[in-house]
């Protein structure tokens, strides 16, 4: 232990840890780009990649700041946001825990079978009873560990009056391993040990998929208010500036907002004028011009000169923070969908219970004695526990969900693809769902020695429009002119000289619309407008969704002429000037009506919509906030992954469905057996595996349908 | 019998060793990053020389 005074001495050089989110590593370059270059900044320790997780773990001095090291990722070409301590630390452990249950059951199953397949074999007298208490030994400490999933998870539902798949199984486990231990004790012929711990194992081995397919699906998904600016300048009595948390601030303060940072609060201009990048609160591409007088919302981030402004609402009372509210109350609604594998063990778990009583009670009237007949009534509990049922559904979802990655769409959990199989109604946003949501430069028409400078300039520069012309001129496959003597002027343009010529990109004279910018060389000047093209595909998507039934129209916050343009083209309904609420109301409407309404939305504003529907996709491009709100994320410029979600989920569906025909007929078979008194712990053990694995290979065809 | 008073308790000590080993790489972070580890192979650690 180190004494405080210590550590008070050098708290500037004590280490501390900071986690970022890096969405844009894809290759072992990158992880090591992203290591050696983060090591050797000043004050860096060490850097870590998490490339599952998308996550860089940074151990560097205290002196240095969040900022200094987003900026360095930034130097390195990638996008970096701090991240909360260790979001997904929740969801891990229970990952975690379910996987040591099951190598503990694994270890538990494969020593209790090597001893049973000696009894089956024919092992007798001493031996059998040694082999007996063997097994006990192994198996009362592997199901009191292994068995803890499930023991906890059925106490809580009893504890509520109700029943979940957990209550049959604990109920088979706990009195099986009763039964058993009395078997051993008074040297009884059948002990079935193998049969409890096999029952954990296949049971345990369907969470751990679930469970790891739901962290996998989550990993890399930021937190809402992360994107919102987490503190701001803000001017004191005496003119001087200071540091203000964002949950300090206060209505009437006086922010300074320096340019590329995002504002803390919403506040109206007071001095300076400029342009905001909105995307996060509307999803609009497009810089908004500002200017004295004009309101602001948190999460806008200042692309240009410095702003004052006067703070009309902070922290929890922001519109940012409202919408957030409302999400949070729509889903709500969502959380009260049950999963098909709950609903099913609704109607089984009495079932169960009834029939295992009721051979007890048969055997009882017929006179087999309370011992034959509590063995039978075990046999039936055993035999009919759900472990081709505990496997159907996930088995058939984790199959289904990795072959939708390969198809760059990212399913968060097993209720997301049964909710989504249901829909009958797809409602789109327009900016950036339909459309690409970022401005493309119409570069047809410049020459080759234009599209050069005009490339070497855009990359000078962060502003949206320059990162428009890069990226439509990157696609073009140009190579960038060699410039010299670049400045920026915010507000302006870039202004650089070209083989002794000047050159500029700049904003363009007179009123022209704010999408496009004017390329100067020489005294010559041409106007690069700038498009928000619709995704190449959304036509056939929509006539997609028309042949799986399912009928489509756009819901936006746009003007409702461009709303109209756009339901033109793709022939069908839309509604525009939505407001969020507005939008949550339609959706409520629609579900009040017997329909089942998709929501595919990308901007905050659809987040309340994202999180109200029964089911959710949104692009990869979308707010952070509305990712986590989607059930589904896509990824790429193409729509057409919303129509393979529905028909892989819809598949899915068709082989849950499949897969629970056949354990029900199993049990259809096997019960008969079971209430006769003539399932002895071998029989259990192989109808058991034998039904899981005729599940999991049925399973596995979804691997095949989803191509 | 007397091979049996060997065997199983060796048969036993080596599931346990596996089981433990498991824990050990668990606890100490190996299935942290399955993608991560896939990929590193493929750095180039030449590159710190240049």
């Amino acid at each position: 232990m180190t004494a405080p005074a210590t550590i008070a001495a050098d708290t500037a050089q004590e280490l501390v840890d900071t986690r970022f989110t890096v969405p844009g590593m894809r290759c072992a370059g990158c992880i090591a780009k992203i290591e050696r270059g983060l090591a050797e900044v000043d004050g860096v320790e060490s850097a870590r990649v998490n490339f599952s997780a998308k996550r860089v773990a940074v151990r560097h001095t205290k002196s240095l700041s969040e900022d200094h090291l987003t900026q360095a990722l930034l130097e390195l070409g990638f996008e970096a946001q701090a991240a909360a301590v260790n979001p997904l630390a929740e969801d891990d452990r229970e990952s975690k825990a379910l996987l040591r249950a099951l190598a503990v059951a694994g270890f538990g199953m494969m020593n209790i079978m090597l001893l049973s397949v000696s009894i089956w074999a024919g092992a007798g007298g001493a031996t059998r009873e040694m082999f007996h208490w063997l097994s006990g030994l192994i198996a009362l400490p592997v199901i009191a560990y292994a068995g803890r999933p499930f023991f906890s998870s059925a106490l809580m539902a009893l504890r509520y009056r109700r029943t979940n798949m957990d209550v049959p199984i604990s109920i088979g486990v706990l009195l099986a391993t009763g039964l058993s231990m009395y078997e051993t004790l008074y040297g009884g012929g059948h002990a079935y040990f193998e049969s409890a711990v096999m029952l954990l194992f296949f049971l345990l081995a369907g969470r751990a998929l679930d469970s790891m397919m739901r962290n996998k699906m989550r990993a890399g998904i930021g937190s809402l208010l992360g994107r919102m600016g987490r503190s701001a300048s803000v001017f004191q009595g005496d003119g001087s500036l200071s540091r203000i948390p964002a949950d300090e601030l206060e209505p009437g303060m006086l922010m300074l907002v320096a340019s590329g940072e995002a504002l803390a609060a919403d506040g109206v201009i007071e001095q300076g004028s400029g342009a905001i990048d909105n995307a996060m609160l509307t999803g609009e591409s497009a810089p908004q011009t500002v200017a004295r007088d004009s309101a602001v919302h948190a999460g806008a981030i200042n692309l240009l000169d410095p702003l004052q402004v006067r703070i009309t609402a902070a922290a929890s009372d922001t519109a940012i923070a409202e919408i957030a509210r409302l999400m949070d109350e729509a889903g709500q609604s969502r959380s009260r969908y049950v999963r098909i594998a709950d609903r099913a063990a609704r109607l089984y778990a009495p079932a169960v219970h009834s029939l295992s009583a009721l051979a007890f009670a048969g055997w009882m009237i017929a006179g087999a004695g309370w011992h034959q007949s509590l063995v039978i009534a075990i046999a039936v509990l055993i035999i009919t526990c759900p472990c081709a049922m505990g496997l159907a559904v996930p088995a058939a979802q984790v199959v289904a969900s990795n072959a939708l990655i390969k198809r760059g769409v990212l399913v968060k959990d097993g209720s997301a693809l049964e909710r989504l199989a249901e829909v009958d109604t797809a409602l789109f946003d327009k900016t950036g769902t339909l459309t690409l949501g970022e401005a493309r430069a119409d570069v047809e028409d410049l020459s080759e020695a234009e599209r050069a400078i005009g490339l070497a300039l855009a990359q000078q520069s962060r502003h949206p429009l320059s990162k428009g012309l890069a990226r439509s001129l990157g696609l073009a496959k140009t190579a960038p002119a060699v410039l010299s003597d670049v400045s920026e002027v915010g507000g302006a343009g870039v202004y650089a000289r070209c083989g002794g010529v000047d050159v500029a990109l700049e904003k363009p004279a007179g009123a022209v619309s704010a999408m496009a910018v004017s390329l100067r060389i020489g005294d010559e000047t041409k106007l690069i407008r700038f498009t928000d093209q619709m995704r190449a595909d959304a036509g056939d998507t929509v006539s997609r969704l028309g042949t799986l039934g399912i009928t489509s129209a756009i819901m936006s916050g746009d003007r409702q002429d461009a709303v109209d343009e756009m339901g033109r083209a793709l022939e069908i309904e839309g509604q525009g000037n939505m407001l969020p609420a507005e939008k949550l109301e339609r959706l409520y409407a629609m579900k009040a009506a017997g329909r089942l309404p998709l929501m595919v939305g990308d901007g905050l504003n659809d987040g309340p919509a994202l999180a109200a529907a029964h089911a959710s996709i949104a692009p990869g491009t979308a707010s952070d906030a509305s990712q986590q709100a989607a059930d589904a994320v896509f990824l790429g410029e193409k729509l057409m992954p919303v129509v393979d979600a529905i028909r892989v989920a819809r598949r899915t569906m068709v082989i849950v469905r499949q897969n629970f025909g056949f354990a029900i007929g199993y049990n259809v078979l096997a019960v008969p057996l079971a209430l006769a008194g003539l399932v002895t712990p071998l029989i259990a053990a192989i109808a058991m595996s034998l039904s899981s694995v005729v599940v999991v290979a049925n399973s596995l065809r979804l691997a095949r349908a989803a191509k | 019998m007397s091979g049996l008073a060997i065997l199983i308790p060796i048969a036993l000590g080596m599931g346990g060793l596996g089981l433990a080993v498991f824990f050990w790489a668990m606890k100490n972070g190996q299935f942290d990053d399955l993608d991560g580890a896939a990929n590193r192979v493929l750095i180039d650690d030449e590159e710190d020389a240049l």
